[in-house]
């Protein structure tokens, strides 16, 4: 390419938007955003801005997908025509299907399908705004969305990008490190059970940058989940009091 | 839209006579945990393509065909030429493929054989701009897996290399602003050879090259791709399994030995 590349991380170690390189973007959750919606988290992550319904269990249609031991999962993520630069046509493309299928795949060991045999757990990603990281900031929210639902869980899973940005390894890409860096790597990680649920790579990293990205996203991972468990807490314990009078 | 699909009933049959061998680290078919079955190449059978090679990996076979075209830049990429990868899951290749557009897997391979080539910068995407921000070529690389037998990420991404090595591109003159044809052919330059090495998981055992059986029994797959010199150019996990981040550093390092007998094998390198 002949045109210059924009430089990516300044004089003093720090990136485009201020953040140092294991710095997460500010993070924003609202549980029960949606009112039909069984369970609903409006998630934001720097510029990014993701809405996710969950509905179910209930009926599955066609009655021929159903499985008899366990609920089925369905999961789309899709990205709203505003959500980019240059209006994205509205139909799923090849990136959101294969993005819906390894987004299911993740959060298939989180929920405890087996409860609900011949049902559909339905899960609805919208990407309202896109900045970056959309795939695991749209499963952060999935997670949360599921717990809001009521859907029992054996535990969250929070998602996290590493990439390499002028030579850097830095945590929770934003929009430009996405495109101009080396590379990218989406990681979701399931704190309770120390497993990695997704895990995509693709640009150009050393063996050693590997090492060091998995555990820069891990780490990412795990103030993320904090997050969730605190914005879940937050919805769902009562105050001790309001607790006696319900029970009185 | 992604639908959790039915696993085969043999599966939970299979599932624990294989957990059974892998914790003697045994395998049905005799296998050492890490080693591949036997990979066969041949290449240049198709005279209508500019390029094809046909890969069995064990019972698996993927043919591939380059076809190459003149075509426009992508807007973003004024001063490159064009890579398009497209894989078919064909009906005759197994029961479990049906016909019609392309559903989420064939989607995730050719995106995956996409992501090996082209960031592993195999290809000079701008030696293929014939007349920068007008006139490009475009390649086509169609995978077809033939015969579904397990891996065929592996083997959809040496057929693709194996075919883009065998790939010979039309020489074209600008006269004014049309290129043409000057009746000479030229073999594609390839900078790099990237591998791919494919790990079944279960439970805490991981074995490459997973045969059909083991794909059936398997909670979950990771992928490789390393360019020659040894670094990374694509990952994915795959299916619902999920695995602890040790397991995940483990496999990097098998697959980079297995990634350079492959490339000795193919005499994509001399060491």
């Amino acid at each position: 390419m002949t045109e210059e590349k924009t430089k990516l991380i300044d004089e003093e170690g720090l990136r485009t938007d201020g953040r140092k390189p294991d710095e997460l973007r500010p993070i924003r959750i609202e549980l029960g955003y949606l009112k039909h919606a069984d369970g609903s988290a409006l998630y934001e992550q720097g510029k990014c801005k993701i809405l996710v319904a969950v509905f179910g269990p209930s009926e599955v249609h066609p009655k021929h997908i159903e499985l008899p031991d366990r609920a089925i999962l369905k999961v789309r993520y899709h990205m709203a025509p505003f959500s980019v630069d240059e209006r994205k046509s509205p139909a799923p493309s090849r990136r959101e299907m294969e993005l819906s299928m390894v987004v299911r795949n993740a959060l298939e060991p989180i929920v405890m399908t087996e409860l609900f045999p011949r049902t559909v757990i339905e899960i609805f990603i919208e990407i309202l705004q896109a900045d970056g990281g959309t795939r695991v900031a749209g499963l952060t929210a999935a997670a949360l969305a599921l717990a809001d639902a009521g859907i029992p869980l054996r535990g969250l899973v929070a998602g996290c990008a590493v990439g390499k940005a002028d030579g850097t390894m830095v945590l929770d890409l934003n929009d430009i490190e996405d495109k101009e860096g080396d590379a990218d790597m989406p990681i979701a990680y399931i704190p309770t059970m120390n497993k990695v649920s997704l895990l995509q790579m693709d640009g150009l990293l050393t063996r050693d940058e590997f090492r060091q990205g998995i555990s820069m996203a891990i780490n990412g991972s795990m103030r993320i989940y904090a997050l969730q468990a605190a914005a879940l807490k937050s919805k769902y314990s009562q105050p001790e009091n309001q607790e006696k009078e319900e029970t009185q | 839209m992604s639908v959790t699909r039915d696993r085969p009933v043999i599966s939970r049959v299979l599932h624990q006579e294989l957990m059974d061998l892998l914790a003697r680290d045994k395998r049905m078919d005799g296998r050492a945990l890490h080693e591949f079955r036997k990979i066969e190449v041949e290449t240049g059978m198709l005279k209508k393509a500019e390029g094809s090679a046909l890969v069995s990996v064990g019972g698996t076979k993927v043919l591939v065909g380059i076809k190459v075209d003149l075509g426009s830049p992508f807007p973003d990429t004024p001063n490159q030429g064009v890579l398009t990868v497209n894989a078919e899951l064909l009906p005759l290749a197994s029961p479990t493929f049906e016909a019609g557009p392309p559903d989420e897997r064939s989607i995730a391979l050719a995106r995956y054989v996409d992501r090996s080539i082209r960031e592993s910068k195999a290809i000079d995407l701008e030696a293929l701009a014939l007349q920068p921000g007008k006139i490009v070529q475009v390649l086509y690389i169609d995978v077809y897996v033939l015969d579904y037998n397990g891996n065929m990420t592996d083997t959809a991404v040496l057929a693709a290399v194996k075919a883009l090595e065998n790939t010979n591109l039309k020489k074209y003159t600008l006269e004014g602003d049309t290129p043409t044809f000057n009746g000479e052919l030229a073999p594609l330059a390839l900078k790099d050879y990237p591998v791919s090495t494919t790990f079944g998981i279960i439970g805490e055992k991981f074995f490459l090259d997973p045969d059909l059986e083991e794909e059936h029994a398997a909670e979950g797959f990771m992928s490789y791709t390393y360019t020659q010199g040894g670094n990374l150019c694509a990952v994915m996990k795959n299916e619902q399994g999920y695995l602890t981040p040790s397991q995940i550093l483990d496999m990097l390092d098998v697959g980079w030995e297995k990634a350079q007998e492959i490339g000795r094998s193919m005499n994509w390198r001399k060491d």
